[in-house]
């Protein structure tokens, strides 16, 4: 007999697996010890799951075609294709362990090389994590459509492949390219004003009309016309912006409805182009939180199946061994620091969440006075995970506890100044300030340059006119937007000015010089 | 829940999209590919190779905020020493400020590198090589053939009969002609049966007999599967093309060659068996060597088993002559021939080895050319060989006959770009 005698907390508990190697029963029997943890315990809500293995192959297949599992041909997706396997050849990169997709159902793509623990990981972090964020954060309900992405992928595929047939594979990829270098400037952010449709549009002229009729008055034919004048009266600048829908942030979405070149075809795949990227935008805003929201549920349930027995202590460790280098946070004056770790911020944010409804401090209650102590950590997540994004969520959760723990503080990089200048740090005085500055680098409308399409010279040469609203003196690089512009050109057909105009004092900053169309589409 | 096995779905999805990648950089691509075939070794142009391109043409440029100038704020985990108000000097270089390097987010990489497979390097490598006269001009009626499907006929043998043809034909006649169902059969007999067995309204049972008798007789006269149902697969006879290729390797041996020489010689031989695998199915090569005599040897004794003796080139034509009289025949071998030697010849033989050159190699041969190898870093004289002033004459007035010479390894390849090239093929 051997001398230790630990006891698990419920002994009933047979682990569900003891060997590395995994196999379809074993992950049908953690899957489904997982279900009665998220489900029950934790009370998610999640679409229906389809889990595949994968090949190393296939995943970096689904890397280099930005993770679907369908994808219309383009030269880029084979670029990136090329570089992920030169770097994970030579071991300069390791693979993702899962892929997941935000669709219903909702699939996850597991390495068939992963050892059973990790699969178990695995299933608990995007069957369970990432599909609960999916059908939950109010952005991705808005704004995407997890039943249909799949079918359209599906259908943009087909439609693409029928165009290179019929227009032949270089004329496709030029309108692709220069779809693909607007696909950040091709995301509707606010819900549009739904245009008038057709029979709204009848309605309207029955009424006109009829309203014509009752008012007429033959003895108006009889009073005499002025002269017809000469010259129609100045265009309005403003009428005209309106008549185009002006000013207009999705670049994409003008050219598709209103370039006067284009063919219907090319219309349509820009349309391809800018619905994926829409899918795709709150996917941006919410990274932080989603990977949290996996990695918090990954952790709370490999936790508890260890409490329940149903995990060994070995499987606990070799998990807790890739969790803390999942959410492992280098220092700022680390060499391996490239930024701040969502899994990490996420991570601690919510474990923090869960801290202050349970345990909470003095200041806990005095910053967070609507939760702290309220007791139902998992409630308040699943209504921070359903309601909010990486930037809100900043702005709303993050605690002084969590700052002082990170040791966040603040640099002002103004390039008119010879040096950096600390100005917050993980004080009284600084917690506020760093909590708005950490929140508005998350904010996808501050990263992203803000421009729109504000003009067009339509009396004129038709030239297209463009603003940059600057924040903070920082312009657009300069190489990189002039060969967007060329697409612009490409696709508008006429030319094109791009003016970078700060935001606050609308005075010009720079002047792009006027590009014109390089080919003919 | 579902689990599904996608593992052995089919591979190279993305095969679509590295094509395009590939045709894309081609330029690129083929430069590089260019330069990496001059570092390496002939026997190891079969495997893949990682390619460098500079990554011009294949940027993917999109709006984004310039890395310098302005204001911009960063917060950053792991303070251990800074208080408010403290400067930090500017990191070198200028760059956007605390840590943001090292993490090159795909933009702006100066050079992009990836592996080639050794088909895309080959295909590459040996782009815009075209061989003269690709398949043989006469292609004998009695030559291969192969049988090509061509729909289908009322005749055949058995082994070649069409069951779904034969039965679509079958069903389609049998509802034209209303044969009788074997159901219906069945449930008249039941009827009637059923009717005896009772035993009453007589007059009822006789029509039914009467109907019974009609169907069983139609169901006789309008057979399940009639002679004009059946189709057989249709085969026809295609003429093969010759697409066999025997690619004969003459090298001097004697002593005069050096080690240098018969290296040159060797990758021009290579490159030449590459080649020709590419564009035909099958490709034979024959070695033989010759000094004073000439012989058939196997690779490793061409290349490196030492030999002396004088030198005669008549010799190793006999040889060849010989081996096409054996087993290659021209008409159903294109044959291509490659002679690689220092320029040595015993005087008393140039006469004949022009004239056998002339009227016998030559026009059993697709291409031949003459490879004249040097010693290194060579200077060619204004004196020619003995052998390049006989051939001179020869390749006068014949067209596929070519001769080049060669010194250092780096113009190997050169030259066999020129003698292969796309302008040269199509005259």
């Amino acid at each position: 007999m051997t001398s230790i005698t630990g006891t698990p907390i419920h002994p009933q508990g047979q682990p569900l697996f003891t060997e590395a190697d995994w196999d379809y029963e074993a992950l049908k029997r953690v899957y489904d010890a997982i279900e009665d943890i998220a489900l029950g315990e934790m009370g998610l809500d999640i679409y229906p799951n389809q889990i595949e293995v994968i090949t190393a192959e296939q995943m970096l297949d689904a890397y280099s075609s930005i993770g679907m599992p369908l994808m219309y041909k383009h030269w880029s997706f084979g670029k990136h294709f090329a570089q992920d396997e030169a770097l994970y050849r030579k071991g300069m990169r390791g693979l993702a362990y899962e892929i997941v997709i935000n669709s219903s159902p909702c699939i996850s793509y597991i390495m068939e090389e992963n050892t059973m623990t990790m699969q178990t990981l695995v299933v608990a972090h995007a069957a369970f994590g990432h599909n609960h964020f999916f059908k939950n954060n109010t952005l991705f309900k808005q704004w995407t459509d997890a039943k249909g992405i799949l079918d359209y992928l599906e259908f943009a595929k087909k439609y693409i492949a029928h165009c290179e047939e019929h227009h032949g594979e270089k004329a496709v990829e030029r309108v692709i390219d220069a779809a693909h270098a607007l696909m950040s400037q091709g995301v509707h952010r606010y819900p549009r004003k739904r245009p008038l449709d057709l029979r709204e549009d009848q309605r309207r002229q029955r009424e006109r009309w009829a309203y014509h009729e009752r008012m007429y008055n033959d003895l108006w034919r009889t009073v005499p016309k002025p002269e017809a004048t000469e010259a129609p009266e100045p265009e309005n600048v403003l009428d005209r912006r309106k008549m185009l829908g002006l000013p207009e942030e999705n670049i994409l979405y003008f050219l598709e409805k209103r370039a006067p070149k284009l063919q219907s075809w090319q219309r349509e795949i820009l349309r391809i182009v800018r619905r994926i990227s829409q899918y795709f935008y709150p996917q941006k805003q919410t990274k932080m939180m989603n990977e949290g929201c996996a990695t918090f549920v990954h952790y709370y349930i490999m936790n508890r199946m260890h409490q329940k027995g149903l995990i060994t202590d070995g499987a606990l460790l070799e998990f807790l061994h890739s969790h803390t280098s999942v959410v492992f946070q280098p220092d700022f004056d680390d060499r391996r620091f490239g930024g701040i770790n969502p899994y990490a911020l996420g991570f601690a944010m919510m474990q923090d969440i869960k801290r202050i409804c349970e345990d909470p401090t003095e200041e806990d209650r005095a910053w967070f006075p609507a939760f702290a102590g309220c007791g139902d950590g998992l409630a308040m997540l699943r209504e921070a995970w359903a309601e909010y994004r990486d930037e809100s969520f900043v702005r709303q959760y993050l605690s002084p506890h969590l700052m002082r723990k990170l040791k966040l503080f603040r640099l002002r990089d103004d390039a008119d100044e010879p040096d950096l200048l600390v100005d917050a740090i993980h004080n009284e005085r600084g917690y506020r300030q760093l909590r708005r500055s950490l929140a508005s680098q998350y904010d996808v409308a501050q990263l992203e340059p803000d421009i729109q399409i504000v003009d067009v010279d339509l009396a004129g040469d038709r030239k297209l006119i463009l603003h940059h609203r600057v924040i903070d003196r920082v312009l657009l690089d300069d190489k990189d937007s002039r060969a967007v512009l060329n697409h612009v050109a490409n696709l508008w057909g006429y030319g094109v000015q791009l003016y970078e105009v700060d935001a606050k004092t609308d005075a010009v900053l720079k002047t792009h010089p006027e590009i014109g169309p390089s080919i003919e589409f | 829940m579902n689990i599904i096995d996608r593992r052995l779905n089919p591979k190279g999805k993305s095969l679509g999209n590295r094509q395009r990648f590939l045709r894309r950089a081609r330029a690129q691509i083929v430069d590089a590919v260019r330069q990496a075939s001059g570092g390496r070794k002939i026997t190891d142009v079969l495997s893949g190779e990682n390619v460098t391109i500079p990554g011009d043409g294949l940027r993917e440029p999109s709006f984004h905020k310039s890395r310098d100038g302005g204001l911009r704020e960063h917060v950053l985990p792991g303070n251990k020493e800074y208080v408010e108000g403290d400067t930090i000097p500017r990191p070198g270089g200028g760059g956007g400020g605390g840590g943001s390097e090292g993490s090159p987010d795909g933009e702006g990489e100066d050079s992009f590198r990836f592996v080639l497979n050794a088909e895309e390097f080959l295909d590459l490598f040996l782009e815009d090589l075209e061989l003269p006269d690709l398949v043989k001009q006469k292609v004998k009626a009695s030559e291969a053939y192969s049988l090509q499907r061509a729909g289908y006929s009322v005749t055949g043998s058995p082994s070649n009969l069409n069951l779904v043809r034969t039965m679509r034909n079958s069903l389609s006649r049998r509802i034209a002609l209303r044969r009788p169902k074997p159901d219906d059969i069945a449930q008249l007999e039941e009827e009637i049966r059923i009717l005896d067995e009772v035993g009453a309204d007589p007059a009822n049972i006789a029509m039914l007999r009467e109907q019974l008798e009609t169907l069983q007789r139609r169901s006789r006269l309008i057979p399940y599967i009639d002679p004009v149902d059946v189709r057989y697969n249709r085969f026809n006879h295609v003429p093969k093309p010759v697409a066999q290729a025997v690619m004969f390797c003459l090298m001097d041996v004697s002593g005069s060659m050096t080690e240098h020489m018969k290296d040159l010689a060797k990758r021009f031989f290579m490159l030449l068996y590459l080649f020709l695998q590419r564009r035909y199915r099958q490709v034979e090569v024959v070695f033989i060597r010759h000094t004073h005599k000439a012989d058939e040897v196997d690779e490793e004794t061409f290349f490196y088993s030492p030999e002396t003796g004088g030198t005669v080139v008549s010799t190793a034509f006999e040889e060849m002559r010989k081996v096409v009289a054996d087993r290659y025949n021209p008409d159903d071998w294109n044959i291509y021939a490659a002679q690689a030697s220092d320029g040595d010849n015993t005087s008393y033989d140039n006469a004949r080895s022009a004239a056998m050159l002339e009227q016998i190699i030559l026009p059993v041969c697709q291409y031949y050319a003459y490879i004249e190898v040097g010693h290194e870093d060579q200077k060619w004289p204004d004196r020619e060989t003995e052998l390049w002033r006989t051939y001179k004459q020869v390749a006068a007035q014949c067209e596929h006959f070519a001769m080049r010479r060669v010194s250092s390894r780096s113009e190997i390849f050169p030259v066999f770009r020129d003698l292969f090239n796309r302008e040269r093929a199509r005259m």
